[in-house]
């Protein structure tokens, strides 16, 4: 059963298992562990970037694409789910109809990326995917009568997802059961599925093409497989679970803006939480995610109270105010790719192979 | 540094060059002309094309080095924009303080403060670039991955150096006096800093390009672009001739800082990263590794914008992906392709 | 003539996980003209690339002109005086001829009684001299190629199969410049599969087979003895050729 769950793909390291249990059972149980709308607005984006950044793996880590449109994706799938409900008013149709539109969109425009830039080498489609994402997060924010511009867009949710609406009265643990709640679940589930799909994507002989391809595209060509398909599949499979990666966070948030979803930062985020977490893995994903995304909450407090600590001296004060936090990681991150190209889940997995 | 060697045997008449290919360089004026009718006014057309000349000098100066060290090492820095912003904010060291030099109407005393400021900005970005070869690159060549995640990496630390040294907020840089204003020409406004960043960015490109025909350096560079390791077998260290080049081409892209902060008249830390897409679609269409391809790039990509950008002011910056995908079903490798061995 | 110029010990080289070369000894008498023969894939290429730096031994040790080299950068082999040319010629094609020699000539110019001596047997480099080399044919581009390696006087050429697609009346003139060349100081190690185009010009020969010098000798001795010809390079193309009614 947990084998064809996971499709074969072990942990293959107890501190690891351990880990990945933890978020599991965290993530599961946050509702009814977890008082006040911040925490569980944590968990909640936790699982969205668990899908955001293991679809982004896909591309980095087992297909060896460097892609800087993964945001472009998630945000098509935000606005996509966002404008419908704007504009169609709260219905689950609106939500299916905003859903197929985002992934038809995405899939157009990752096939037209990747065959136009896939042929030639990974930096050219680094250089490709930065100009067309950047040019898409203007377009976003100009076209402001139909996207909202730089406010972006409030919806609503279908009225069962609404927080005054209550499953039935009374209370389980503590935990009224609204819509708030079955909103989590229904982003936690999804989550779930999507990750456990891309599990079984990688672990499929498609996959081990991919990595194929990403340890030497020579002989993978010669052997007979048309690289330009397989890395442009690869390419469309991850567009599509990042779009759906969007339209769960703008179901989660009820709101759709460029900054929650197409800036620079958010796909620096993803960056780092591929690297650190392990790249070629998807349980990286999954470890980078929840830490980084639980440090970028709580951390920052800490380091905001070095900075008052440090207030008397000019220059260090500066260095650990809240907003250099990704100074740090920036440093991190540079270190990681020297010191630590498998990240934790590599480090974790080596001492028993 | 020798330059023009003469011993061409005199016996035989040279053979005439083969026709160069000049069909790149039409595409400047061609859609110049274009955007002529689109446009109407020829008063505005003519302040619209001079802003893109100019917004095209700037970009060039930015992508040069850039696109030079791609070709010399196959390194592509993603974090070149980190030298155009601290570019940027290193000359406010000079500027800041010397306002009453720059605020006087006196050209020579603007220049003279102007001069200074590019020059410390130079030295500055130049030494940057000189670390951020040896921390940053020098251990990841040959690994395209590892490339781009580092430079970014060292992009974003850089951005937030630039905060912890200048703070957070944005810092005003007025032109100096003399700069503003427009020259009037017939009935077409044409502002003076623009004609000084074409100036600057044709003084640049011309002295690049006697570097890169005439110097035995140049020749070293350009022969180096197009096989390396042969370079090494005559006996060059193609090592130090990379390092010269990516220190000058970051000294470069911090002239460009300069005068790109100076043009917007505001310094913000992103504002790297920032310009950073104009100059990949830059480099992309000129073709990885050529000048040549470089210039022409950077003022079509700027016409461009400036062109769409009065016309159809919200699809400006889309409209330089229709030019780079438009450029590339012409010519896949770009203008000038550069011959790889 | 006795002396060795050039000398690899017991060399290994790895590329990548491949073992190509597998314990070469090799030695270059000083003067004269030395072919390695063997058939593709032997490792000739790779033995040359090794004395250039280009890739570095894992084990054993080069030595030239009494210095060790094994571990030194190309630039520096260059400089102590060995010149190389490659399989695929390695000419800039974005240059013209000129400045194709002007970079090989390191101390600024190249001299024009050289320059009259090489255009003696190689006039269409003179014809072109203004011309981008990536417009000249194959033959001209070899001969490109070698006069960059002899502008400057140097100790040991380094060659690597010349006349590789190239038409018999080009190769008839290289031949001639080998010929030219020979009377010069300059020791020459050239790699073949041709036999054809060797047994004139060598003086010694070595023969190489899976990354192992399997024979070395004077050049008269393999040419005159059919039966050794026939076992050393009965696997190479040319012989087999010959062979052929």
């Amino acid at each position: 059963m947990l084998t064809r769950l996971l499709s074969g793909d072990f942990p293959r390291s107890r501190f690891l298992a351990l880990a990945l249990l933890i978020v599991f059972l965290g993530l599961a149980v946050a509702p009814f562990a977890l008082s006040g709308a911040r925490p569980l607005n944590v968990a909640a984006t936790i699982c969205v970037f668990i899908v955001l950044v293991a679809s982004y793996d896909l591309l980095l880590g087992y297909t060896g694409i460097v892609s800087f449109a993964h945001t472009m994706f998630y945000g098509i799938g935000a606005y996509g789910v966002g404008l419908s409900l704007y504009s169609l008013g709260p219905s689950w149709g609106a939500i299916l109809l905003g859903l197929t539109i985002a992934l038809v969109v995405s899939l157009a425009l990752a096939l037209v990326i990747g065959l136009f830039s896939l042929r030639v080498r990974a930096i050219f489609y680094a250089m490709i995917t930065l100009a067309v994402a950047s040019a898409f997060a203007i377009l976003a924010s100009q076209l402001s009568d139909f996207t909202g511009g730089e406010d972006g867009r409030t919806f609503r949710l279908p009225e069962m997802l609404t927080p005054g609406y209550t499953l039935f009265e009374g209370e389980i643990f503590g935990t009224s059961i609204n819509g708030r709640l079955l909103t989590y679940y229904l982003v936690f589930v999804s989550a779930v599925a999507l990750f456990l799909f891309l599990l079984r994507v990688v672990n499929s002989p498609f996959g081990r093409v991919l990595q194929a391809i990403r340890e030497n595209d020579f002989r993978a060509e010669a052997l007979g497989y048309r690289t330009v398909v397989y890395r442009t599949i690869a390419n469309c499979l991850a567009a599509l679970l990042a779009t759906c990666a969007g339209a769960l966070m703008a179901l989660w948030l009820r709101y759709t803006g460029p900054q929650t979803t197409l800036s620079f930062t958010i796909m620096m985020d993803i960056l780092l939480m591929v690297v650190i977490g392990g790249m070629g893995t998807l349980y990286g994903a999954v470890v980078g995610a929840a830490l980084f995304i639980l440090a970028q909450n709580y951390l920052q407090e800490l380091t905001g109270q070095a900075s008052h600590a440090l207030a008397g001296v000019p220059l260090l004060a500066n260095l650990f105010h809240p907003d250099r936090w990704l100074l740090w990681l920036g440093v991190l991150f540079v270190l990681s790719v020297y010191f630590f190209p498998t990240g934790i889940v590599g480090k974790l997995r080596k001492p028993n192979p | 540094m020798s330059t023009t060697v003469q011993t061409i045997p005199a016996a035989e008449a040279p053979l005439p060059k083969l026709p160069a290919d000049y069909k790149p360089l039409l595409l400047v004026p061609a859609l110049a002309l274009l955007a002529l009718p689109l446009i109407g006014d020829f008063p505005a057309w003519v302040t619209l094309t001079v802003a893109g000349l100019a917004m095209g000098m700037m970009i060039f100066l930015m992508a040069s080095g850039l696109t030079l060290v791609f070709g010399l090492m196959d390194v592509l820095n993603f974090g070149h924009g980190a030298f155009v912003a601290v570019g940027a904010f290193t000359a406010t060291f000079v500027l800041l303080p010397m306002q009453n030099w720059l605020q006087v109407d006196s050209v020579v005393m603007n220049l003279a403060a102007l001069g200074l400021a590019i020059l410390l900005a130079m030295v500055v970005t130049g030494c940057l670039g000189w670390i951020f070869e040896r921390v940053i690159i020098m251990p990841v060549y040959g690994q395209h991955l590892k490339q781009i995640l580092i430079t970014m990496g060292g992009l974003i630390v850089a951005e937030q150096l630039i905060h912890v040294v200048w703070g957070p907020d944005q810092i005003p840089l007025p032109l100096p006096a003399s700069f503003r204003g427009a020259i009037i020409l017939g009935e077409a406004a044409v502002e003076k800093y623009r004609l000084i960043a074409v100036a600057v960015g044709l003084a640049v490109f011309i002295a690049m390009s006697l570097v890169l025909n005439r110097t035995k350096i140049g020749l070293l560079i350009r022969a180096g672009v197009e096989n390396g390791e042969m370079v090494e077998a005559l006996g060059y260290r193609i090592r130090r001739l990379f390092v010269g080049v990516f220190v000058a081409g970051s000294a470069l892209a911090g002239l460009g800082g300069v005068m790109w902060g100076l043009y917007k008249e505001v310094l913000t830390a992103a504002m790297g990263s920032e310009i950073m897409v104009p100059v990949f679609i830059v480099i992309i269409i000129g073709g990885l590794g050529s000048v040549g391809g470089c210039f022409i790039g950077a003022l079509l990509v700027a016409l461009m914008a400036n062109y769409t950008g009065f016309l159809v002011p919200k699809v400006a910056l889309a409209s330089n992906i229709l030019l780079m995908v438009a450029i590339l079903l012409w010519r896949p490798q770009g203008l000038y392709p550069v011959a790889k061995r | 003539m006795s002396e060795a110029l050039l000398r690899l010990a017991g060399v290994h080289t790895h590329i990548g996980q491949y073992h190509i070369l597998q314990g070469v000894d090799l030695t270059v008498p000083k003067g004269g003209l030395t072919v390695l023969l063997g058939r593709n894939g032997a490792g000739k290429t790779t033995t040359l690339r090794t004395i250039m730096g280009l890739w570095h031994a894992s084990r054993g040790s080069v030595s030239f002109d009494g210095q060790d080299i094994t571990r030194r950068a190309t630039p520096d082999i260059s400089c102590a005086g060995i010149a190389y040319v490659p399989e695929n010629m390695g000419i800039f094609s974005d240059l013209t001829v000129r400045e194709n020699l002007v970079l090989a000539a390191r101390r600024g110019e190249p001299e024009r009684a050289r320059l009259d001596w090489i255009f003696g047997f190689f006039p269409a480099l003179k014809k072109f001299w203004n011309q981008a080399a990536g417009t000249l044919s194959g033959g001209q581009k070899q001969m490109l190629a070698i006069a960059r390696a002899i502008v400057e006087p140097r100790k040991l050429l380094l060659v690597d199969e010349p006349t590789k697609g190239l038409a018999p009346a080009i190769v008839q003139s290289l031949i001639n410049a080998f010929r030219e060349l020979k009377s010069t100081e300059t020791t020459i190690l050239l790699v073949e599969q041709n036999f054809n185009f060797v047994r004139s010009l060598g003086d010694s020969v070595a023969v190489m087979d899976d990354g192992r010098i399997v024979y070395s000798g004077p050049m008269a001795e393999l040419a005159e003895d059919r039966h050794l010809q026939q076992r050393l390079l009965g696997l190479s193309l040319d012989a087999h050729q010959q062979r052929l009614p």
